[in-house]
């Protein structure tokens, strides 16, 4: 490896610290984000699409406790707290919520295999192809004496 | 096998149906307040919330014998403000006589309520419901709404927005004196 190389790894992994920042640091939760991800408990839109009295006073609310130093699972937390779990857009990965993450897989798959039911039914059912039978030997030398007429 | 997938098809469109039918039916909350036009006295959906001007819980079954003026609120609400001494002084003047004023939070943020109870210092019960699961029972569709229970539980009358208009508060206390058996 020349030193040409060793600079160029060196300066990758340099900007790549630099991204990351230290370890453990976290990034603030960012408000627009999670406006996008909970929902006006009055209109039942996401928070970024509503100016619902309520709405702008979770808006408030979220920035309150950005300033604070919250996480975002923090200040959802505690908005679930207070308005319940519809209060997020998306439902929890876990008890009921399960279901809305799974059936679509379930739905998927069990069309996948209706599909391969229906391919494999109607290839069984399509008719055999007829056997190839030789010709009777009077019915060729007739087929063969009719050609020869038809060429010459 | 056709046979078969018809059967699933025709399954699915009943279920659908089926499903339609249930969810027009379970939201017909709004029918409460029409049906107390009429003078059908429907019952009042029950409940058990969390209180917010003290520990525990208020069920309104718990309240049966007294009549119930029952109102929604939050305090983002402009009209509930102006509503919200009418109540207090409704309650203050008809509590000996067997009326309890509850005060229904829902929708709202906890800390913002009590802000609201003490700003105009409201003493009757206050219950929480941040989710809103009695907002559709009680087909609210609004902010203030406000119900009247006699003393079997059932609804004597509904208003929808706030009762501090003059021929409203005639009708509020008419209800209510209905609702005490007076």
């Amino acid at each position: 490896m020349s030193a040409r190389d060793l600079a160029v790894l060196a300066a990758i992994a340099a900007s790549a610290l630099a991204v990351s920042g230290p370890a453990g640091a976290q990034s603030p939760p960012n408000a627009a984000d999670l406006e996008a991800k909970l929902v006006c408990p009055v209109c039942e839109t996401t928070l970024d699409q509503s100016n619902a009295p309520v709405a702008e006073r979770m808006k408030l609310y979220i920035r309150e406790r950005i300033a604070a130093g919250d996480s975002e699972r923090e200040i959802t937390d505690a908005l679930v707290a207070e308005f319940g779990p519809g209060v997020v857009a998306t439902p929890p990965k876990s008890g009921f919520g399960l279901v809305a993450w799974v059936l679509p897989i379930a739905a998927l798959l069990a069309g996948a295999a209706a599909v391969w039911l229906l391919v494999r039914t109607w290839s069984r059912a399509r008719p055999a192809e007829p056997e190839e039978r030789p010709l009777d030997a009077a019915l060729e030398r007739r087929v063969d004496e009719e050609l020869a007429r038809f060429d010459g | 096998m056709r046979l078969i997938g018809q059967g699933v098809a025709l399954g699915l469109v009943v279920l659908l149906f089926a499903l339609l039918v249930w969810s027009l039916v379970s939201e017909e909350g709004g029918d409460l307040a029409a049906a107390a036009a009429r003078g059908d006295r429907p019952a009042a959906p029950e409940f058990t919330l969390e209180r917010l001007d003290e520990d525990g819980t208020l069920s309104l079954s718990l309240l049966r014998g007294s009549a119930v003026v029952l109102n929604f609120w939050a305090s983002w609400c402009q009209p509930c403000k102006e509503e919200a001494p009418v109540l207090e002084q409704l309650w203050r003047e008809n509590r000996e006589r067997g009326l309890v004023v509850v005060g229904l939070d829902a929708k709202d943020f906890r800390r913002d309520a009590r802000a609201f109870v003490e700003r105009f210092e409201l003493t009757f019960p206050i219950a929480f419901d941040g989710p809103g699961d009695t907002v559709a029972p009680y087909g609210v569709t609004g902010f203030p709404e406000t119900f009247v229970i006699d003393r079997e539980g059932r609804v004597v009358d509904a208003f929808a927005g706030a009762v501090n208009g003059e021929d409203e508060q005639e009708r509020l206390r008419a209800a209510v004196d209905e609702a005490l058996g007076g």
